[in-house]
């Protein structure tokens, strides 16, 4: 556009709206800056008063106690726990439903099953975690497994949170699918392959990278939910790998701390940004992954 | 097809197995939806004995049978108001720019395409640690009010706006800005006058995808404070607050009973507002899709 020919007031109001626009764009990068420099400011000023190897090896967690332990090892585990549940459910419901929609459904049936994972795309959290605890823990866990299951546990909110994550499995593995070119499917028939084996052998294998990148992408919304594990799993730290018991993870203890109005400058509120510089950088890992892996399957055939 | 019997047997085979595979695949979409319908007959059952004209005109109250949700009703009115305040035009000048100035060869540029992506996928609850320490306490020191909620929640469904608002402009086809040029129409007014108005409700639908997901999150709100019992609407941005889905968090953790078919009550006001929003959004994308 540069050598447009404008009048002097003209081309600096375009020049004005320009700037405009881009202070607008800056302010992404300044949410960016913000969310890092809180969390880093905090985070230093939490180790210190605490040593970073109590924090990442220590097997306790009691921030608020007259006597505390501020080993984060039980909020990871309690966070991976409920994350490798909710996968379980959402990677196979998800990729089934990808294949379904991207290789087997007819336009008409797309029509009708897309608003399904749709709703379930838009269902608020605090309602699954509503749902988990008041009919899936007393319904249907302690009916198939008996009073073993603790009220707040960490499989309740794990399967109910793997059907949160089924959306985004299901619609980024299905574009990836979708994507494969018609040429690849054809050759595979044309050598006399039947639909299954084109499914398995060949799209679902040329799709790949953009599977692996919404699978990672699920995880990260997993590792970051809130609401369902706050309502649904309890609050104890606690070190085990027994799904029916009570567990805390990261974002439940930011969300625990901060309800209670915790004072500015205190432990308890340095602790805050620890945990949460924590759960950002492992969320922030997973998503580079993520757009990664996405990037590589659009080079291929786009 | 007719002659099954002519089929050689590993052909068979293989037939009845893709049949199986397909029943297999079809079946996880079944699993889903029925979590679905279970999940919304649940809260049905439980909510609706609760669920009167009383229920949405009153206040909160320790005694569940007259308890209401009127000031969360009235504080996420307040906090979806000001949130559309300050995500459409930040949102939709930020798309535009993207799309019709930035030179994607600079590495800025680049930065904030990459920053918008990521963006998207921090978890909300960080999102509330940014507003406790920047918009609640901090720099800015609103304290937990309408406005520091708003700004919150903005921050958080931006994304959303951006990447829909990018995908509407970038849907208007070149030959409209060419047509506009060529007649002597600067870049602005060529956007101003012809690429807007034509993404109005691509962007429109960016919106309002963005408020439903803004109107549900209770997470950023409990981090930045806002989980106090408040009797009363806000008066104004400046104001205390409480909002729905907070409201419906108070009532989970209340164990007392009655108190578990508030949360279901509320739940479903929720659960319409966001049908009807969506509603609206869907029946935008079919009235407007494919105009070119």
């Amino acid at each position: 556009m540069d050598d447009l020919v404008l009048t002097g007031g003209a081309r600096r109001g375009e020049q004005a709206v320009k700037g405009l626009l881009f202070l607008a764009a800056i302010l992404s990068v300044v949410t960016t800056t913000g969310i890092v420099v809180s969390l880093v400011e905090g985070t230093v000023e939490f180790f210190g008063e605490v040593p970073v190897g109590d924090f990442l090896f220590g097997t306790e967690w009691s921030p608020l106690f007259s006597d505390p332990e501020f080993g984060v090892v039980p909020l990871i585990t309690g966070t991976l726990l409920i994350t490798a549940v909710a996968m379980v459910v959402a990677i196979p419901l998800g990729l089934g439903a990808a294949v379904y929609l991207a290789e087997y459904a007819t336009p008409r049936v797309r029509r009708a099953v897309k608003p399904v994972l749709e709703l379930l795309a838009g269902v608020p959290t605090i309602v699954f975690g509503f749902f988990a605890l008041t009919f899936f823990t007393p319904n249907v866990l302690r009916d198939v497994l008996g009073a073993d299951v603790q009220i707040f546990n960490a499989l309740a909110a794990g399967v109910i949170m793997g059907f949160m994550v089924v959306p985004t499995i299901a619609s980024i593995s299905e574009d990836a699918m979708s994507a494969v070119p018609a040429s690849l499917r054809e050759g595979a028939f044309g050598l006399g392959a039947s639909k299954l084996q084109v499914s398995s052998r060949v799209v679902f294998p040329a799709a790949l990278s953009g599977i692996v990148a919404s699978i990672v992408l699920g995880i990260s919304r997993a590792i970051g939910e809130t609401m369902i594990v706050l309502i649904a799993a309890g609050q104890v730290p606690n070190l085990t790998a027994d799904p029916r018991e009570s567990v805390e993870t990261m974002t439940t203890f930011i969300a625990a701390t901060t309800k209670g109005d915790v004072a500015t400058g205190s432990i308890g509120y340095k602790t805050i940004f620890a945990v949460g510089t924590t759960l950002f950088l492992l969320t922030l890992v997973m998503n580079a992954i993520s757009i990664r892996f996405v990037r590589r399957w659009r080079q291929v055939y786009e | 097809m007719s002659a099954a019997a002519a089929i050689p047997a590993p052909r068979r085979r293989e037939r009845t197995k893709g049949r199986a595979f397909r029943w297999l695949l079809l079946s996880t979409i079944v699993v889903s939806g029925a979590l679905l319908v279970t999940l919304l007959a649940d809260v049905a059952i439980d909510g609706t004995t609760s669920l009167s004209w009383d229920f949405l005109t009153s206040a909160p109250s320790f005694d569940p049978r007259i308890a209401g949700l009127y000031p969360a009703l009235m504080g996420t009115v307040w906090l979806m108001g000001g949130c559309v305040l300050f995500i459409v035009p930040v949102g939709v000048a930020t798309a535009v720019y993207l799309e019709e100035y930035a030179d994607a060869r600079r590495w800025w540029n680049r930065l904030i395409e990459i920053n918008v992506q990521n963006l998207a996928a921090v978890p909300s609850i960080v999102y509330g640690i940014l507003g406790l320490a920047f918009i609640v306490r901090g720099p800015l020191s609103l304290g937990p009010v309408v406005l520091a909620g708003s700004l919150t929640l903005g921050l958080l469904v931006l994304p959303v706006v951006i990447i829909t608002a990018r995908e509407a402009i970038r849907a208007v086809p070149p030959s409209i800005r060419e047509g506009s040029l060529a007649l002597g129409a600067t870049q602005w007014q060529t956007i101003w006058r012809q690429v807007l108005p034509s993404s109005v409700p691509g962007i429109a639908t960016g919106v309002i995808l963005a408020l439903s997901r803004a109107i549900g999150e209770t997470a950023p709100l409990i981090v930045i404070g806002a989980a106090g019992y408040v009797a009363f609407a806000p008066s104004g941005p400046d104001s205390a607050f409480t909002a729905v889905p907070m409201q419906i968090y108070l009532w989970i953790s209340e164990s007392r009973t009655g108190f578990a078919e508030l949360a279901a009550a509320g739940i479903l006001v929720l659960m319409a507002v966001l049908l009807l929003m969506n509603g609206v959004a869907i029946w935008l994308r079919n009235k407007y899709e494919g105009k070119w």
